[in-house]
């Protein structure tokens, strides 16, 4: 057996999980909240108290060194069953060996798969590093023994809601806090909330992180450690599971049985897994010159305190930072630029063709500072080769040319044809997407230089405003700092030679035309799709509707479309995308999200709406943004 | 001198001006020739290494006087890297050349003479009343020289005498910096450089009499200048005490008490200066300040002494005290206890706290041995016969206790002798729920005298490359252990950061228990062999710290106020509008900036 002695925070006294418990319990913090409440209720605290120890005893987790020696071995077997390599950066590891000896450590995962946190687990116990407990949905609890057996390794389980119960919140944020301050484990949790379903980084949730952030705020902890971990998959265990979600084929709930009949999956292979441990982001220095502790010194610490504005935005200004971490260091297979360039070639691509444009793909992926792992220099033929196989149920080679694997049904009718081509559509663009977050900033100049009526730099910079508004949800911007992104994207344009600045104007060469359309028609899917959406909102909801009505609405809309054939556009079935361009517009103004009993429901504003579509069809100029610096 | 008396008519007359002369010549600058001109304290105690090469105090106005304490050079190579071989030398005296020029016109000299006020231009008293006790002051004094000075020193020998000053600075526009005990640790007596006028060091030293003592009120008019070992003397000689010991009381007058907001050792039954004054004469140049009666307490709009108290010779010159006084004590005990670690030790003082509030008389809590950072653990301690005391006690009690986290808390109480021994009990009850275990009468009191022998340790660093500073700040009890812990580790981390090269000393103690809160101390020295702007550096750690200190719900001061020092961070520590609140005060008082020291705001 494995001698697991690992190393471990400095302050660190050590205790028990139970020990956790009732020490929460017992804190200031959840003992003001029980008062407060029975004062409020009229009930007696210790019907409140009792409550609460069940919540903790639903949330806690119970780390045992057994169940993690379990599963490090059964899943050493499963890994090695599923995946070619894991692949992992040393001094990543080294650099978190030192951070967990010196301060509190948050570990940040990319969140692609259910392989995350075990992987990371597993990884971690390898290395004989602290055992993460890990924030899990509470779903996984429904699995019968799996969930008692995540608990025992260390995972603890928070509810998807729970804004509106103080006891909750009271509980799960002195839970996970007093964790930290104790310095009792790394905690792991996932920025983006859930699983991408898209392979893209969702926007960041900010509870968890404003808790964990809370300690230093206090000076509690001396620091905090943010370590963002990118994860990257050759294959995606679940990419078809999640294409057919997208498509409005419910996920299957967790459970044990599901995941014995998932066990055929075994037999497939899944290629390899890159984990990124980025370097730790000191708490301290972030805040350092941007915090006004003052709030925090004139009441106790232990009454909840709503987090100023300053503090907000603070929090969800390193959460951001904290993604695009992640999105810089994760590691692009090649299968990731061959997906890219085979959907803006369909439905049959020539297979030498489709090398070349691969490896002028490879170049400007690195010259936009994407992270290729192209193993061992291998010859480009053998790279875009083995991606193929790898994917073989997503895309094939047939007769010297590449095709999508949708030629399922040949035989059914036109609406199953547009269903099968549309899952394959959206398993490939699991992969391009990859590249998106990349290629965003650059993409949106190529993309407001075409629709831009001059190229007048305050022109061309409206535009790429404009989309960058519009695309807020869709891919991850550092909030506020538009004219920045706008530089850097004008920047790697100019790098690649596809436009050339002068004071005022901006102008695609004509070498980079290339470059320009290739942009632009990578971004294409989107910009397309929510114009369609737009259009179903504009056109067809007069009324006030919620999301549960929209979605299938729109979806139906597309889907006519697509059997008309009057679009191409596959990827606005997806509801991710449709709850993107909702919440943008929601963002916009254009539509008015209300709180009622029951739920959100929205309220277009359709003359907002139909200037939006105008701005996209650059009808009407878009609005001159404010930007001296131009 | 001779020529601004008058001619002597008669015997009598004559017989008291060559006193007169005789005590200007001899008896004034007496404190200041007893007093090291360059470092703390009297010339002749102080830390040496003998020829055996073991550490020595010399003197014999200490306990500590003439003991050797063997294990104190290793403790001091350990702790500092430093080595008896690299030595700094300061300056074996003033060099009168490098003194900036007393400037100082002729029309005011005469007018002086009138008044018939000693006063002196000579350079080495302008140098002594151009500091205090700051590390950069210090180390100015050792190597360099300071670029302001005060131009003149006068000596009044009353609050009359501070009336015609002051009047006279107003007449000729003078900058006037009252000077006490010098023991100011905020820069506070440094002369700004860029000040144009003359600078007129206003030295109280010679207003130090008991004016009267009213038994029946229990009440002392004072002058401002006594210094505070001189006030207990004297009160003594009729049984009574004002019982206020602030660490420095050898050297620091009561005016400067009053203008800092001072706070002393046995405040718990005595009260900080604040309690104790009942009524304040200050000169100001609007004329004099102070209320009609002397009664212990009245309502009649904010309490104009609390302008006063703390104004840092912004203001004026405070001339007369009256101070509540006690009785002598009938019983005196002292105590210590000995905690397993530092946070049972903070947790005990903050439960006796609660309890006994006001039944004792100190209690102080320190870390015993300081902890290297990088380095191993090490056993070390500072007084060697105080250790040995322990030491013998921890062979024999506590072989459970982690030697490297021991902590011990001294403990002093005072009044009749039934009730010290009852509360005595009641805190060694306290203490041993927290873990705590009594070491004896004998530690206790060696802790308190090394509070008094402490700052002389600087001046032996600085001999071999080890500079170090303490700072104090006040904190509330939820926050005491989180702020000792951060404030260490952000200097640890700051010096790493500004290449010191040695792991520093960084270390606390809690002085001072309140209701809501304690006092802390900071200890923080470092061996600087390889820096070369050695000051620069201490100065840019010590800012971290403090700044450390605010972000952690700490004060700016405990006791040992702003001055120029901590100016720059009063916006933030009480507000805008309140800083305008003392702005106004200024103005009105003093609105074309006799008392220009610049301190405070």
């Amino acid at each position: 057996m494995k001698c697991y002695t690992p190393v471990i925070y400095k302050g660190l006294s050590p205790c028990k999980p139970n020990a956790i418990k009732s020490a929460v319990l017992q804190s200031e913090q959840v003992q003001y909240v029980i008062k407060q409440l029975a004062k409020e209720m009229g009930e007696s605290p210790d019907i409140i108290q009792e409550e609460a120890t069940e919540i903790l005893d639903e949330m806690g987790h119970r780390m045992q060194l057994g169940a993690v020696r379990f599963f490090a071995f059964t899943l050493s077997k499963i890994f090695k069953q599923l995946f070619q390599r894991v692949c992992v950066n040393e001094e990543g590891m080294q650099r978190l060996q030192h951070a967990i000896q010196e301060h509190p450590v948050v570990l940040l995962p990319s969140h692609r798969s259910y392989v995350d946190f075990l992987m990371l687990s597993y990884l971690l116990y390898t290395y004989d590093l602290a055992l993460p407990v890990i924030a899990a949905g509470i779903d996984f609890l429904g699995m019968k023994i799996v969930g008692e057996l995540l608990r025992r390794a260390g995972a603890f389980f928070m509810r998807r809601s729970f804004g509106g119960n103080r006891l909750y919140w009271a509980v799960f944020a002195e839970y996970v806090k007093t964790m930290l301050r104790s310095g009792y484990a790394p905690i792991e949790f996932f920025l983006e909330g859930t699983r991408s379903r898209t392979a893209k980084t969702l926007t960041p949730k900010f509870g968890l992180l404003s808790i964990v952030m809370e300690p230093f705020f206090k000076r509690e902890v001396f620091d905090t450690y943010l370590v963002p971990i990118s994860i990257s998959y050759e294959r995606i265990l679940e990419e078809s599971l999640y294409a057919y979600e997208l498509l409005g084929v419910p996920k299957p709930k967790e459970s044990t049985s599901g995941l014995l009949k998932a066990r055929r999956i075994l037999s497939d292979n899944f290629g390899t897994i890159h984990i990124y441990v980025g370097q730790p982001v000191s708490l301290r220095t972030l805040a350092s010159g941007r915090i006004n502790r003052c709030p925090y010194n004139l009441v106790p610490r232990h009454l909840p305190q709503k987090p100023s504005e300053d503090i907000q935005e603070f929090v969800s200004d390193v959460a951001y930072k904290m993604e695009l971490l992640q999105i810089e260091n994760m590691v692009l297979s090649p299968w990731v630029l061959v997906a890219a360039v085979l959907l803006q070639n369909l439905p049959a691509m020539e297979f030498e063709l489709l090398i070349e444009k691969t490896l002028w793909l490879k170049g400007l992926t690195q010259t936009f500072g994407g992270f290729i792992e192209w193993p061992d220099n291998l010859c480009a033929k053998k790279a875009v080769l083995s991606g193929l196989t790898l994917h073989s149920n997503i895309a094939s080679l047939v007769d010297g040319h590449v095709v999508l694997n949708d030629k399922g049904m040949e035989d059914g009718a036109v609406g199953e044809m547009v269903f099968r081509h549309a899952l394959a559509v959206l398993m490939c663009a699991t992969y391009r997407n990859q590249l998106l977050n990349v290629f965003v900033r650059p993409a949106l100049v190529a993309i407001a230089l075409q629709m831009a009526p001059s190229f007048r730099k305050e022109e061309v910079y409206s535009c790429f405003n404009f989309l960058r508004d519009v695309f807020s949800d869709e891919f991850i911007f550092f909030p506020g700092i538009s004219l920045k992104d706008f530089e850097e994207g004008c920047f790697l344009l100019t790098k690649c030679d596809a436009i050339q600045t002068s004071q005022q104007e901006i102008y695609p060469t004509d070498k980079g035309s290339g470059t320009v359309s290739f942009l632009s028609a990578m971004f294409r899917p989107f910009v397309e799709g929510y114009q369609l959406i737009f259009r179903y909102l504009s056109k067809e909801m007069k009324e006030a509707f919620t999301e549960k009505q929209f979605i299938p609405g729109v979806r139906n809309f597309v889907f006519q479309l697509l059997e008309k054939g009057s679009t191409q556009c596959y990827e606005a079935l997806s509801s991710d995308m449709q709850k993107n361009a909702l919440s943008a517009l929601v963002q916009l103004g254009a539509v008015k999200k209300k709180k009622m009993p029951s739920g959100f429901t929205y309220n277009v504003n359709q003359e907002a709406v139909s200037k939006i579509l105008d701005m996209f069809d650059a009808r009407i100029p878009v609005q001159k943004p404010v930007a001296a610096r131009l | 001198l001779v020529n601004c008396f008058p001619k002597p008519y008669n015997r009598k007359a004559f017989w008291i001006c060559s006193m007169l002369i005789l005590s200007l010549m001899f008896f004034f600058p007496l404190r200041q020739e007893l007093l090291k001109w360059n470092g703390w304290g009297y010339n002749d105690s102080k830390f040496i290494f003998n020829k055996k090469g073991q550490a020595e105090f010399t003197g014999k106005r200490y306990r500590l006087g003439g003991m050797v304490l063997p294990t104190f050079k290793e403790w001091i190579e350990k702790t500092f890297g430093a080595s008896l071989e690299h030595k700094t030398t300061s300056r074996a005296s003033l060099n009168v050349n490098d003194v900036p020029p007393s400037i100082v016109n002729e029309e005011f000299l005469q007018d002086l003479r009138a008044t018939k006020i000693s006063y002196s231009q000579d350079a080495e008293d302008r140098v002594f009343r151009a500091h205090g006790h700051c590390l950069h002051e210090i180390f100015v004094l050792r190597e360099g020289m300071f670029k302001r000075i005060p131009d003149i020193v006068v000596w009044p020998v009353c609050h009359e005498d501070v009336v015609k000053i002051v009047e006279l600075a107003c007449k000729h526009n003078l900058c006037i910096i009252p000077f006490g005990g010098g023991t100011s640790v905020s820069s506070a007596l440094e002369c700004p450089e860029e000040e144009k006028r003359t600078i007129v060091s206003l030295d109280t030293s010679q207003m130090n009499r008991i004016l009267w003592i009213d038994e029946k009120n229990l009440t002392a008019c004072v002058e401002a200048g006594i210094v505070g070992q001189d006030l207990e003397k004297q009160l003594a000689e009729s049984g009574f005490c004002t019982g206020h010991e602030p660490d420095s009381m050898e050297f620091s007058s009561l005016g400067g008490w009053v203008a800092t907001r001072a706070s002393g050792m046995k405040k718990n039954i005595y009260g900080n200066i604040e309690d104790l004054v009942i009524h304040i004469k200050m000169v100001t140049p609007r004329g004099i300040v102070e209320k009609n009666c002397q009664v212990p307490r009245m309502s009649t709009g904010p309490d104009i002494h609390h302008f006063i108290m703390g104004s840092e010779g912004t203001l004026g010159v405070v001339t007369e005290v009256t101070i509540k006084i006690r009785p002598v004590p009938e019983y005196q005990k002292y105590g210590s206890v000995v905690f397993p670690n530092f946070e049972r030790g903070v947790a005990c003082l903050r439960e006796v706290a609660k309890i006994l509030r006001a039944l004792f008389a100190s209690i102080c809590l320190f870390l015993l041995f300081a902890k290297g950072h990088a380095l191993k653990p090490q056993v070390a301690s500072i007084f060697t016969s105080f250790l040995d005391g322990l030491k013998k006690f921890y062979i024999t009690k506590f072989k459970g206790f982690d030697p490297n986290i021991l902590c011990v808390a001294t403990l002093l109480f005072e009044g009749d002798r039934e009730k010290v021994l009852q509360h005595e009990k009641q805190v060694y009850d306290i203490a041993t729920k927290f873990g705590g275990l009594a070491a004896g009468e004998d530690n206790g009191q060696r802790g308190y005298m090394l509070t008094f022998v402490i700052a002389y340790l600087r001046d032996l660093g600085l001999d071999y490359y080890v500079i170090g500073e303490s700072f104090e700040t006040s904190v509330p009890w939820d926050r005491v252990l989180d702020l000792c812990r951060n404030v260490k580790e952000r200097i640890v981390r700051e010096c790493k950061e500004k290449g010191v090269q040695f792991a520093p000393l960084s270390t606390c103690r809690v002085t001072q228990t309140y209701d809501a809160g304690a006092c802390v101390y900071f200890y923080f020295a470092f061996n600087y062999r390889g820096i070369s702007d050695p000051i620069h550096v201490y100065e840019q750690i010590e800012r971290a710290a403090r700044e450390e200190i605010l972000a952690n719900g700490g004060s700016l001061s405990h006791h040992h106020g702003v001055g120029k020092l901590r100016k720059r961070w009063m916006k933030e520590s009480i507000s805008d509008v309140g800083l305008g609140m003392l702005r106004s005060v200024k103005e009105y008082v003093d609105p074309n900036n006799i008392f220009g020291n610049k301190n405070l705001l």
